[in-house]
């Protein structure tokens, strides 16, 4: 198992160089930008801010909407512009990844409007968004319990890796690839995205659950670095 | 597990601790210790419930936003522009998940229904005080010096977390800027801010100056320096 | 931040301003903000650049697909520009179906690049009638500090004059790993830019912010080239009611060749 090679080198457990930024749009409440190797995602919160219709409020507590999405030159073979199913699935599950650690009871009748773009996509594309977005989220000054930090395990025949990129999301020797996007809580036990692509073992699962606190710890570390930082700008 | 603090200018009260913080990072550690806004206790520690800059002023310990909208509080002065009249009064916008809402009561001297618009029209601005915020919306009120329909001049905004900045202590920075550019000056608590002068140069210098204020992050003496550019640009 | 409509106040002390030559951040009327133009947005397009125009940012990114040519044009690539106004870039835009703006931004694009002819379109034809190349442009507001189309248009022009021809698998299908060499077939001395004519009270200005774009009154967008020493209009729309008088229109067809030939400037750089 440690004597897997991966396609471009890097150790089991090893994430591509992260790259993370604060403030990247100006005119939102909070924005910034995370990236794992070439997936770059930016993130801007507006809110909490009028929601229309009136009808759709929630008056006991902030509506969460997630907007997620691919930019048409993200991927090789162009997307077409406007939601696809996947996105909105990818929005959906990126609510359910961050709401829990916001405080939405606070703004009744309101909305945080959460925009997630993929300027370049390759692969682990809802996890670098779901980073963006949590640092965007207290970047804009939310009352939050924690960040959220989110890592796709994944498997290359029977050896577990993080952070796949798409030329491993394509491996098919062996039981072939699984992706195993994860997010949690930041310093808990709380995981808050579990989606699973493939075909694994259920004994190896312990096995992606360790993998994925190590490092996800390590997003933690980028993204805390990157919200000090943008305070002094 | 105490926070690794990088120190930051700005602080005009050296006895104050400040440090920058995201939620969830723990602060400090111990019983003694009392959490204030923007810090929750969990056990033994005293954590960030938000992003900003944490403070320690003896046991207390609060965290202030340095970024993110406006969330508005009652007693919160605010400059808004008139969205819509009814039957009782001005529905105001005050740049807030919610419109804000101006009695017909409120007006200084008495005016008939139908005459509404001849006090406040709509995109009018005015700069009221909140007297409540319910599930309908927020009430304002004109009780307070210097509250009421705001006439000519312009307005423009700031981040709201930078407002105090603009005030100063006791005002010291406000009258600063009205003194040297002979301006009629409010600010509002949702980062909106409103100039009136005969005069536009003053009033592009009282602009200038106050996004000036806004937009440098940390500044020790930032009065001082103000005056310097002042004196500069007379 | 910044989502309350405009004042009565604050219109027309814009309206003096403008009027006495003046704005807010110091600048002429006809004075651009900082321009700043980069590439490599996206690994992923065969050509992409950012365009920075003081706070306003632009992505656009160019995209070459192998389709069907038109029934009316079967010995001629096609070309489409596309784009979107981000709910990112604004806290005046919704989420929700576009608004006219939102549709107006890629016409206007298209249009200064489609009626220049920059792209030589009979040079994208595969087999005639049957398979040809179509570039697609498109572009994103990142950032809504005003003046988007002329960002826009800045940045899908570097985009396009510094990208690459896919290269096609045996099968014929476009093979976007395996970029080859060849720039997209393009009118080299063409450089296609739109220069956009703001005006409130009887003030005409360019590269307005945000703010003093949503004071015009009215605006004209331009696209132009320059040919040899003359500039040349290949298209124009006025957007707004308000009209503009026979003398701002003389006054806008000199201001716009000196707009161009700055902007111009700018790309040269990097180009």
């Amino acid at each position: 198992m440690a004597s897997f090679k991966r396609s471009d080198g890097r150790k089991v457990n090893e994430l591509r160089p992260m790259t993370a930024k604060v403030g990247v749009v100006p005119n939102a409440d909070g924005s910034a930008l995370f990236a794992f190797g070439d997936t770059i995602a930016i993130a801007a919160v507006y809110g909490p801010r009028l929601l229309h219709p009136q009808h759709m409020q929630d008056p006991k507590q902030a509506t969460l909407r997630v907007n997620y999405d691919l930019l048409s030159f993200s991927v090789y073979d162009r997307k077409k512009p406007g939601p696809s199913r996947r996105s909105q699935e990818i929005s959906k599950m990126t609510e359910y990844a961050l709401s829990p650690v916001l405080d939405l009871k606070e703004f009744p009748s309101t909305v945080i409007d959460v925009q997630i773009y993929i300027l370049q996509a390759d692969a682990g594309t809802r996890t670098a968004g779901i980073n963006a977005a949590s640092m965007a989220l207290a970047h804009a000054g939310l009352p939050m319990k924690n960040l959220v930090c989110s890592v796709a395990i994944g498997k290359q025949d029977t050896t577990v890796v993080a952070d796949l990129t798409k030329e491993e999301e394509d491996f098919h020797e062996g039981e072939g690839a699984t992706d195993f996007p994860l997010a949690k809580i930041a310093n808990s036990d709380q995981f808050t995205l579990v989606q699973l692509d493939g075909n694994i073992a259920t004994e190896l699962v312990a096995e992606v659950l360790e993998m994925a606190n190590e490092t996800c710890a390590e997003v933690y570390e980028v993204q805390k670095k990157a919200l000090k930082a943008g305070a002094t700008q | 597990m105490a926070v690794k603090k990088i120190s930051v200018q700005g602080s005009e009260e050296p006895q104050k601790k400040r440090y920058i913080v995201v939620p969830g990072e723990v602060i400090v550690s111990g019983e003694d210790y009392l959490p204030s806004d923007g810090t929750r206790r969990q056990g033994a520690d005293i954590v960030a419930a938000k992003y900003g800059l944490a403070e320690e002023a003896g046991m207390v310990i609060r965290v202030i936003p340095l970024t993110g909208a406006f969330v508005p509080r009652r007693g919160n002065q605010v400059i808004g522009r008139v969205s819509n009249i009814t039957m009782n009064g001005w529905v105001i916008d005050i740049d807030w998940a919610s419109n804000a809402f101006l009695p017909i009561d409120e007006s200084p001297h008495f005016i008939n229904k139908n005459e509404m618009d001849q006090f406040l029209a709509i995109g009018d601005l005015m700069l009221g005080k909140i007297e409540g915020i319910t599930a309908r919306g927020i009430d304002l009120s004109f009780d307070g010096p210097g509250l009421g329909k705001l006439e000519g001049g312009f307005s423009f905004k700031v981040s709201p977390n930078r407002v105090p900045r603009v005030i100063g202590r006791e005002g010291s920075m406000i009258n600063l800027i009205k003194d040297n550019t002979k301006c009629d000056v409010a600010v509002g608590q949702n980062g909106w801010c409103w100039v009136y002068s005969e005069d536009m140069e003053g009033m592009l210098k009282a602009r200038k100056a106050i996004e000036m204020i806004t937009e440098k992050p940390f500044v020790e003496g930032l009065t001082e320096k103000m005056e310097s550019w002042f004196q500069e640009n007379k | 931040m910044m989502g309350m409509d405009i004042s009565k106040n604050t219109f027309e002390a814009m309206k003096t301003l403008v009027e006495q030559g003046k704005r807010f951040d110091g600048r002429a009327l006809t004075e651009y903000r900082a321009v700043e133009i980069s590439y490599d947005v996206s690994k992923a397009a065969e050509g992409s650049a950012r365009v920075r125009m003081g706070k306003t940012e632009v992505i656009a990114g160019v995209k070459l697909t192998l389709d069907k040519p038109y029934p009316d044009s079967p010995e001629k690539g096609n070309l489409l520009v596309s784009g979107d106004l981000l709910p990112l870039a604004s806290p005046r835009y919704e989420v929700g179906p576009p608004k006219f703006d939102a549709i107006e931004l890629p016409r206007l694009v298209d249009r200064v690049i489609r009626e220049s002819h920059v792209i030589e379109l009979d040079k994208l034809v595969v087999k005639a009638g049957e398979k040809v190349w179509t570039v697609i442009i498109d572009v994103y507001p990142l950032n809504d500090d005003g003046n988007l189309v002329d960002a826009a248009v800045l940045a899908a022009i570097a985009a396009l004059k510094q990208a690459k021809m896919p290269g096609v698998t045996e099968a014929g299908f476009p093979d976007y790993k395996h970029r080859t060499k060849q720039a997209v077939p393009l009118a080299k001395e063409l450089v296609p830019l739109s220069v956009t004519l703001f005006k409130l009270g009887n003030a005409l200005f360019i590269d307005p912010t945000r703010e003093e774009a949503e004071a015009a009154e009215v605006k004209c967008n331009f696209g132009l080239t320059k040919q040899g020493k003359k500039h040349m209009i290949h298209s124009a729309q006025k957007t707004g009611a308000k009209p503009f008088t026979q003398k701002e229109l003389e006054t806008a067809a000199i201001l716009i060749g000196e707009k161009y030939d700055e902007l111009y400037d700018k790309l040269k750089k990097v180009l």
